[in-house]
């Protein structure tokens, strides 16, 4: 960890305007969870639907590729990375640093909002709120760490993230079910379930193999982008 | 509108037809149509766009495949419902190729060098948001063709009566059913490609950003669609069909689907659509009001960005 960049990066990622999208996503699930409570249709099944599909489904992958693409990429794809790399501090410090600044990030506007929108609409009710709020916890890690290290790996990251997010987890993923063992979405419903007191969530893999793949992808993660961080090359895209 | 954009300081004269205008807006618009594709850019700008059209292209095919080998008529994918169900590769395509034809010149503030030349904003917006509904119309109607053809070669229309296992027959549509059929959902394409290019392109002019512009045109798309499936959710399951179809005219696939469901006459792809008479004429105005508009908001932020 290094407070200098973790400061420059979250002052990049929050400065002037690029923060209303960071703002404006996450008020969305808690508007519907008010509108949903107020017309009393916020009974456990919709409201298990709400936070896997709205919350767990689509927002936490887009805010986490928002944040873990958005502390490196641009730096990397104008140069100025240079700066930086050109300070006697090691390349994985940077990584990490960028990497807890995006899953800082991913809690404040993803896991907070979960958390809201949960109590909003089912309060402490058999655990829902605390399952999903723990599933997007870990699974902002996860992402998180996928992210960064695709931002440090290719310029196209946004868009493999995206087809990733997209087209494996939810396509694939709902036509394929041996696609949806392979999900972050998957596992971080895994761990919200064990937590839980419901039978309104099932995941497609069992808890001990959602925990082994999310540490492995969060330790490969951080592992990978520190390593392609330091043969990197830069040069201006565009 | 003068044409004095060649200007004689005096070096040498120049006496040949002066081009003009509409020359310059063709060329922008041949420009950008090939920038939306990545043509005329290294390797690497062309890697997803034609990723993405081929992730299009894949389930047409395959469509296509089965129809051959079964012989089953409603194995086929229906023309008009192309679009709705390939939803996702549609819109990571806006996604990542918006920020392509509408942030680029902004974000290196290049507007006002566009402008030092005989063209006004409006014309420059016109290009930008014609070639691109150029290119969305391509990636969505290539494979709608390759379904009709299909169709035409394995003379889907002479294949036998399918009895389902509910007892219902699904019957193989007649020659000019089909030829119907495509037209219609060529002409959805192209209402699909207007307003999603609209859309997509005044979300890209207003987030100049590297990444940021693709964020917010899936954030968007995702959000929108997504909510609006709750809504109709909730809506269908009070029994309340009204309003689940009124719903869906605030996500844009669905907008387009209403269009093409009650003017066009296709079949249904979206989950809900706002009941006729008014539906149709409802979400069509929408759908021209969402263009111009759009037109509007991108010429007044050229104009502004080409003042400094």
């Amino acid at each position: 960890m290094n407070a200098t960049i973790a400061a420059i990066t979250l002052r990049a990622m929050l400065g002037r305007r690029r923060a209303l999208l960071l703002f404006a996503l996450p008020a969305l699930p808690i508007l519907l969870a008010v509108i949903l409570r107020m017309t009393g249709d916020n009974d456990l099944g919709t409201s298990a639907g709400v936070l896997q599909s709205l919350v767990l489904g689509t927002l936490l992958p887009l805010l986490c590729l928002i944040a873990g693409t958005g502390v490196i990429g641009p730096e990397i794809d104008d140069g100025q990375i240079m700066y930086i790399l050109t300070k006697p501090i090691p390349r994985p410090v940077i990584t990490t640093t960028k990497l807890v600044v995006a899953f800082g990030l991913a809690v404040v506007f993803a896991v907070i909002p979960t958390l809201l929108t949960g109590l909003l609409l089912t309060g402490t009710f058999s655990g829902l709120t605390a399952g999903f709020t723990a599933g997007a916890l870990v699974g902002a890690a996860a992402y998180c760490a996928i992210f960064v290290a695709l931002a440090v790996i290719s310029r196209n990251a946004v868009t493999i993230g995206l087809i990733y997010a997209l087209v494996w987890e939810s396509l694939i993923g709902n036509l394929a079910s041996g696609a949806r063992s392979a999900s972050v979405q998957q596992w971080a419903l895994s761990v919200a379930d064990a937590v839980a007191d419901t039978d309104r969530i099932t995941p497609a893999v069992s808890l001990p193999v959602a925990v082994v793949l999310l540490v492995v992808v969060v330790a490969g993660g951080a592992f990978l982008a520190g390593g392609r961080l330091g043969t990197l090359t830069a040069a201006t895209a565009d | 509108m003068t044409l004095g954009a060649i200007h004689d300081i005096g070096y040498r004269h120049y006496e040949g037809r002066r081009l003009g205008r509409a020359y310059i807006i063709r060329s922008l618009y041949v420009h950008n149509l090939r920038a939306a594709y990545g043509l005329g850019r290294p390797a690497r700008a062309k890697v997803m766009p034609f990723l993405l059209a081929a992730m299009m292209l894949l389930p047409a095919a395959g469509s296509v495949a089965v129809l051959a080998i079964t012989k089953e008529p409603n194995t086929l994918i229906v023309y008009s419902q192309y679009a709705t169900i390939m939803q996702v590769v549609v819109a990571i395509f806006l996604a990542t190729q918006a920020p392509v034809i509408a942030s680029r010149e902004l974000r290196f503030r290049v507007v006002p060098l566009y402008f030092s030349r005989p063209v006004v904003p409006p014309d420059f917006t016109l290009a930008k948001v014609g070639a691109f509904a150029t290119a969305l119309f391509v990636l969505l109607a290539v494979p709608v063709t390759v379904l009709f053809v299909g169709a035409l070669v394995t003379r889907a229309d002479k294949m036998k009566p399918l009895v389902m296992p509910d007892g219902e027959v699904a019957r193989a549509m007649p020659l000019g059913d089909h030829v119907l059929h495509y037209l219609g959902a060529l002409l959805g394409c192209v209402l699909f490609a207007l307003v999603l290019a609209a859309i997509a392109l005044v979300i890209a002019a207003f987030t100049p950003r590297r990444g940021f512009g693709v964020a917010a045109v899936i954030a968007v798309y995702m959000v929108s669609s997504t909510m609006v499936l709750i809504v109709q959710g909730i809506a269908e399951a009070r029994t309340n069909f009204e309003l689940a179809g009124w719903a869906g005219l605030f996500a844009p696939f669905n907008l387009v689907d209403a269009v093409q469901v009650r003017l066009l006459g296709a079949e249904k792809a979206a989950v809900a659509v706002p009941p006729g008479p008014w539906g149709g004429p409802v979400a069509l105005a929408l759908c021209a009001l969402l263009v111009a508009g759009a037109v509007a908001v991108l010429s007044l932020r050229f104009r502004k960005a080409g003042l400094s």
